[in-house]
């Protein structure tokens, strides 16, 4: 059950070179696993608009899409043709070109990153031994494809989403980048497959998120993961109460599903690195196979998100640097110092405690600092 | 921080107790899914509700109550009803209306037409449900599409029909009482004996 895509794939490539030369057999190997990718960003994409739907309808005790198919399943399908068939609008003083290039650009980066996903053992579809930096750098350009098509679309708030935008996953890309350190440190290695590798052990519970230092790395890693995605509760670019819909208030119809794509596919690539990197990728106890264990934890984290959106409501821009700057990235820069000392300290006792001490210390000192100034509360006399 | 997850555990309850609690559309403080699915799922009607009125007729559609007296149309805030007197072969008036029409695109729903009828001729009913394919023509109805039974009006609203019908029935037997003085006075009765004169 296990390798079952692996010795699909193997299958279909004998097939092919039982009559192709060698060198396009190679071609084929490359064209299966970008179509696999192809067919699953997009498909898991339309999937988990459903899914969030659905969840949110739960938390607010209603029940969703339920019309088209048997619970809403072809829901997605629907809203597809919608978007396809609908009017597409370009305003009048937009740059035309970038306007139609920003939602194409955007997805590229976004189903870039699902190369280096490890999904299960062996099915990773390029081992890059710079995997995670690749992962880093490659969903880093969507912050570009965004202010493209915000500034494209000559509107006072697409531009206004826009700015916000770049500011904000320029700030949160420094503490993701950070709450790596320390698992590549542990894992010595920056490629997704050794990383995954070194987590192994313990009967396939050895996560990273186990340990003091990866604990805190997961949580700033992930609650920047969810800033990056542009999701509930940091989605100031596009904050609807406040600048209509940011950088896409002037697209429609399936440019405005590109967005949309983009967006829930980095919700899952970002979650699945989450998975990756600190809940031990496709590792878990032998009874499942391993691509259920990735996609068990990666959709565990989806639901998170989603989770966080029907709780949280959106947080002001100084809200969200300040978290950025004041309390993400110093808690990033001690806990690098932590999984330093970690690996320097031989004793198991001395290095959790001191972990935890450290750790806990921060923890405290930043509440304390970042407290929110309360004014004293005042008392009127005459109004009582 | 704190105030943080406790929200989450707000929304978690609520999200698993959707999949747990039956559903009820009164569940807003217990939790649980409120929606009523409404084309196959119905809450119960009100019987208050008052929208859009109809004509009664007794027992058969020749005995509608409408007089045409022309009352209703002439009260109605925004103008909706249109009556035209029926007459005989030779022209004379009858009382009862030849077209009765009433535009629900303009009746505001507002109950004025019933409480001026003096007859007890046109109500407010149940309907809700109503719709049409253009503006203009469809939801003008006409005297035969608003026409319903008092058996209609009992079902749906049981307190007023027995009202109505018990002061009907009281005026009916003060009218075949005055009716029967005015007769008793207009021509003497000869199987009386005349009152003995004091």
């Amino acid at each position: 059950m296990d390798p079952i895509f692996v010795n699909s794939k193997k299958a279909l490539l004998n097939l092919f070179s039982a009559f192709l030369p060698d060198w396009t057999v190679v071609l084929v190997s490359i064209f299966i696993s970008i179509g696999a990718i192809m067919v699953l960003g997009p498909f898991t994409m339309m999937y988990l608009t459903w899914f969030e739907r659905k969840l949110l309808g739960r938390i607010q005790n209603r029940i969703g899409p339920n019309r088209v198919g048997i619970f809403g399943l072809l829901q997605p399908i629907a809203d597809g043709v919608k978007m396809l068939t609908k009017e597409d609008i370009v305003p009048e003083g937009a740059d035309k070109a970038v306007h139609l290039l920003a939602p194409i650009a955007i997805v590229i980066p976004s189903l870039l990153v699902f190369s280096v996903l490890p999904f299960g053992r062996n099915m990773t579809a390029v081992n890059l031994n710079i995997g995670v930096l690749f992962f880093l750098a490659v969903s880093a350009t969507t912050t570009l494809s965004i202010f493209m098509g915000a500034w494209a679309s000559r509107n006072k708030f697409s531009l206004l989403g826009g700015m916000r935008s770049v500011a904000q996953l320029v700030s949160y890309e420094v503490p993701m980048v950070l709450s790596v350190v320390p698992v590549i440190l542990a894992a010595g290695s920056l490629s997704t497959v050794d990383l995954v590798e070194s987590q192994g052990g313990w009967n396939g519970f050895k996560w990273f998120v186990f340990t003091p230092w990866g604990f805190t790395a997961f949580i700033t890693f992930y609650l920047s993961g969810v800033a990056e995605c542009n999701r509930t509760p940091f989605d100031i670019p596009e904050g609807e109460s406040e600048i209509v819909a940011g950088f896409h208030t002037e697209y429609s119809g399936m440019k405005f599903a590109l967005w949309y794509m983009a967006e829930f596919m980095n919700v899952f690539t970002v979650s699945g690195l989450t998975a990756v990197l600190f809940l031990g990728g496709w590792q878990g106890a032998p009874g499942l196979p391993s691509w259920a264990w990735f996609f068990i934890k990666t959709y565990a984290l989806v639901f998170v998100m989603m989770w966080f959106r029907g709780t949280l409501p959106r947080l002001r821009v100084d809200q969200l640097m300040g978290l950025a700057w004041k309390f993400l990235l110093p808690l990033t820069l001690v806990n690098i110092f932590v999984a330093g000392l970690w690996f320097f300290i031989p004793d198991l006792r001395w290095r959790v405690g001191t972990a935890v001490a450290l750790l806990g210390l921060t923890f405290w000192a930043l509440m304390a600092l970042n407290r929110t100034a309360l004014p004293e509360k005042r008392t009127y006399e005459f109004a009582e | 921080m704190l105030g943080v997850l406790r929200g989450m555990g707000i929304t978690l309850k609520n999200f698993l107790a959707s999949y747990v609690l039956p559903r009820r559309p009164d569940s807003l403080e217990t939790g649980g899914i409120v929606t009523v699915q409404y084309p196959e799922e119905r809450l119960p009607e009100k019987e208050n509700f008052r929208n859009f009125p109809f004509l009664v007729f007794d027992g058969t559609v020749d005995n509608i109550r409408c007089v045409s007296c022309d009352i209703c149309a002439k009260e109605c805030p925004p103008k909706c009803i249109y009556i035209v007197r029926d007459t005989d072969s030779e022209g004379k008036p009858l009382k009862r209306p030849k077209v009765f029409d009433i535009d629900f695109t303009v009746c505001m729903n507002c109950g004025i037409c019933e409480e001026a009828c003096p007859f007890d001729a046109i109500f407010m009913d149940h309907e809700f449900e109503i719709g049409g394919p253009e503006r203009q023509k469809s939801l003008v109805y006409h005297r035969d599409d608003l026409l319903k039974s008092t058996a209609h009006f009992q079902k749906i609203r049981p307190t007023d029909f027995a009202a109505i019908e018990e002061r009907r029935k009281k005026d009916a037997e003060k009218k075949a009482a005055a009716q029967a003085t005015v007769q008793a006075a207009a021509q003497p009765k000869p199987q009386t004996p005349p009152s003995p004169q004091p």
